[in-house]
């Protein structure tokens, strides 16, 4: 009897067991859906570079990572939210004058700074006016060199009046706002969800969790940010868990890395090789042309990342669809002999020799540059590769402009088309490519003069057309990102700019 | 010989000429173009077509070894030949007069020696910068100490011999007396001081392209193949196995020489 009933109970766990398999009404725990957040935590996150010594939020010259992470500690009047959406910020309400040219922000009340401080009217009057250059006279911030006054408005209200009409302000009033009386470059003090508590150059950063803030609190209580100049080394530190996550991994980093999770986005940086259109022999067109015409695009990302990224073809990537332009990925496609027809008519019959510096500690470019340098053999160019540390190529390739070429990842500052397109301006700052043509900083000035949308964005649109028909850099790809998390964190939003949103991250065990 | 008869010799003496083989038909010839990409063929296991497998890009790695040997083992017999030399000329003079220079150059070879040698090799290249000819530069200035010191020593052992005095007495130069008739008998003592500062210089151009000082990408070094199999070595073991066993051969062959010239 006994075994019976035995023999009845398994019969029963079968039929139920099959039918979970079949149907599953009621999942009991599904480890791989998205569990319920939990509050508070710590995770260790591995980064590839040390923040820039300088931390001020209005420095120009900040590189991508360290903006990734300002965007934390940082807020303007405005931001961006994951969908590319602009939302206010400090910022309550904001309307726009009929002409473009003035804007009004409605200050949120309520706000506290990091170090338990109120948001005052003055502190946001200060902060615009030193991003605008008002008083030193330089605009710190590019986006703000535009701006004429910032005007108080009644008790609670600025008004931000600019030269010209300029209907793509909206979204670059994203400049960060701090107490008026700090020094911005030695000391951090924002209003977002995480404050900065300490910092080891080259070697950490301690973000936690801002208690007061405005808005949705993050749910991890510290985030500790470890530097890793290696990319091996940090791949090392997630295999062992001593690191709990990474942002902005390569396919092939990824590759030994099975037991952690893997979310799949895209970088939203243009991946060129940016070639120095100052010296020989990329002054000339043609040549630039050529090497264009001598890479397989889609070979490179087969290659190089495991089929991962999109192929780009101008300097825009896709998820700036209003913008982007797949017709131009495939302006150039592989075609060896017109190739080498068109170094032979600048002069080059037998090819030349050229040298790719690549910051050392960045495999993905790496590994494209090793690609590349094959497909430049076969129509008699041939290139070396040179590994530079990222401090040297920010001194010697992006601010002295000392290179032949370089393979990196170009982001946008704010969701807006000039952020890509303003370094190509022959005069610009920036313009580490020293690209210079009249009809692009034509075109370009049209643009930024246009207050008609769809106006500028065809002028847009053009200004991307003449940068591939110069072929100003060789355009590959926006290359694919992995983040990878220990399993049990969850919650990370994909942006269409380079930023990662750590109050967005929580634990579900 | 009378070394032939010593099993640890005649070991070396079988690795070493089947890589030296190895390393002079990779000068000229590989299976495959080294740094020739294939879509289709990444991460291939060994096999026929590919003995050692085919790398993340594709490329054969069987070629890569070939090739990845030959620049090894050229940076390595550059560093020791530009380490002897130097060793040679600081260790014949200082020892042969002695005196004040002799003073003043082994306490800044003793200061040298003090220093873990990879710092101060990324020292040189931090100053010199990357590449091999670098590479071998910086390496080759810090074998000099150690060749330095083990030639001085042989050298004031010999200056008292009778036969160096009677060379003297015959009016030979100082010069001559040194390379023909010294350096010639202290021979034993240098070959296996080079067999092990040829390992050192293995091991040291296989850490510094290692660490991405070296040989830089796409050519392939021994160091070089094992700092880009690591990311795939759960995915492609057979890649970092394959540089991993030339630098054993390489360095093993070269240590049992050692051992032979030193049993005898």
């Amino acid at each position: 009897m006994k075994r019976r009933i035995s023999y009845l109970l398994i019969a029963c766990l079968m039929i139920l067991s099959l039918a979970s398999c079949t149907r599953d009404p009621k999942p009991p725990v599904d480890p791989a859906a998205p569990g319920k957040p939990l509050d508070g935590g710590e995770i260790t996150v591995a980064m590839y570079s040390d923040l820039d010594s300088s931390l001020d939020p209005h420095e120009s010259g900040n590189s991508a990572a360290t903006r990734e992470i300002m965007f934390n500690i940082y807020e303007g009047l405005v931001k961006i939210d994951s969908e590319g959406n602009i939302i206010p910020a400090l910022a309550e309400s904001y309307s726009q004058s009929e002409s473009s040219d003035e804007y009004t922000f409605k200050i949120r009340p309520g706000v506290k700074f990091h170090d338990g401080r109120q948001l005052e009217m003055a502190d946001v009057i200060s902060s615009l006016r030193r991003a605008a250059g008002l008083d030193s006279g330089v605009a710190l911030v590019a986006a703000f060199s535009a701006v004429k006054e910032v005007e108080q408005i009644g008790d609670d209200s600025v008004k931000i009046t600019l030269n010209a009409p300029d209907t793509e302000f909206l979204p670059r009033a994203t400049a960060a706002i701090f107490p008026r009386d700090i020094d911005p470059v030695t000391q951090v003090c924002g209003t977002g969800p995480f404050k900065l508590t300490s910092r080891v150059v080259q070697d950490n950063i301690v973000l936690e969790k801002n208690e007061d803030y405005w808005g949705t609190p993050a749910y991890l209580d510290k985030v500790v940010l470890k530097v890793y100049e290696d990319g091996e080394a940090l791949v090392m530190s997630l295999r062992s868990g001593a690191s709990d996550m990474a942002m902005r991994l390569g396919a092939s980093q990824i590759a030994e890395l099975d037991s952690l999770n893997i979310i799949e986005g895209s970088n939203n940086l243009v991946q060129a090789l940016y070639l120095n259109n100052a010296v020989k022999p990329f002054d000339d067109a043609r040549v630039r042309q050529a090497l264009s015409y001598a890479i397989d695009k889609q070979e490179v990302i087969n290659l190089a990342s495991d089929g991962y990224g999109t192929p780009i073809g101008s300097s825009m990537y896709p998820a700036f669809g209003k913008y982007f332009m797949p017709e131009l990925t495939d302006y150039y496609t592989r075609d060896v002999d017109k190739a080498k027809a068109l170094l032979k008519e600048a002069g080059y019959p037998n090819g030349f020799e050229f040298s790719i510096a690549v910051p050392s500690n960045m495999p993905p470019h790496i590994d494209t540059a090793q690609v590349l340098v094959e497909m430049f053999k076969e129509i008699g160019v041939s290139a070396k590769i040179e590994l530079v540390e990222w401090a040297t190529w920010l001194d010697e390739v992006y601010t002295q402009r000392k290179y032949q070429s370089t393979i990196v990842g170009v982001d946008a500052r704010d969701a807006t088309a000039s952020d890509l397109l303003s370094r190509f301006v022959s005069t610009a700052a920036d313009n580490f490519t020293n690209f210079n043509s009249a009809e692009f900083d034509k075109v370009y000035a049209e643009a930024k003069a246009s207050s008609n949308d769809k106006e500028q964005t065809e002028l847009f649109k053009d200004c991307q057309r003449v940068l591939t028909e110069e072929a100003a850099a060789v355009y590959i790809q926006d290359l694919a990102s992995f983040v990878v998390m220990k399993k049990g964190l969850e919650g990370y939003l994909f942006y269409p700019l380079y930023i990662t949103d750590f109050a967005a991250i929580y634990r579900t065990e | 010989m009378n070394y032939m008869k010593n099993a640890n010799f005649r070991a070396g003496v079988a690795i070493t000429s089947f890589m030296m083989i190895v390393i002079l038909i990779g000068l000229f010839w590989t299976p495959y173009d080294p740094n020739a990409m294939s879509g289709s063929e990444k991460f291939n296991p060994p096999g026929l077509s590919h003995p050692f497998g085919t790398d993340n890009f594709g490329r054969d790695i069987f070629s890569r070894v070939m090739q990845g040997a030959s620049a090894t083992f050229a940076i390595a017999a550059a560093t020791v030949a530009i380490g002897l030399a130097g060793g040679l000329i600081i260790g014949g003079l200082t020892g042969y007069y002695g005196g004040w220079l002799d003073d003043l150059l082994m306490r800044i070879n003793d200061s040298i020696l003090a220093f873990p040698a990879i710092l101060l090799a990324l020292v040189m290249v931090a100053i010199l910068g990357k590449g091999r000819m670098n590479i071998i530069i910086s390496l080759g200035i810090l074998f000099m100490p150690s060749f330095a010191r083990i030639v001085r020593t042989e050298v004031a052992k010999q200056k008292n011999t009778d036969y160096v005095r009677n060379a003297k007495l015959m009016g030979a130069s100082d010069i001559r007396i040194l390379c023909v008739h010294i350096f010639p008998n202290i021979l034993t003592v240098l070959l296996s001081s080079v067999a092990i500062g040829f390992n050192n210089a293995v091991l040291a151009e296989a850490s510094m392209s290692y660490l991405g000082l070296g040989v830089q990408p796409p050519d392939p070094s021994l160091g070089r193949m094992l700092n880009e199999a690591q990311n795939f070595l759960t995915r492609a073991p057979w890649y970092a196995i394959s540089a991993g066993i030339a630098i054993i051969l390489l360095i093993l062959g070269f240590g049992l020489l050692n051992e032979g010239l030193s049993d005898e």
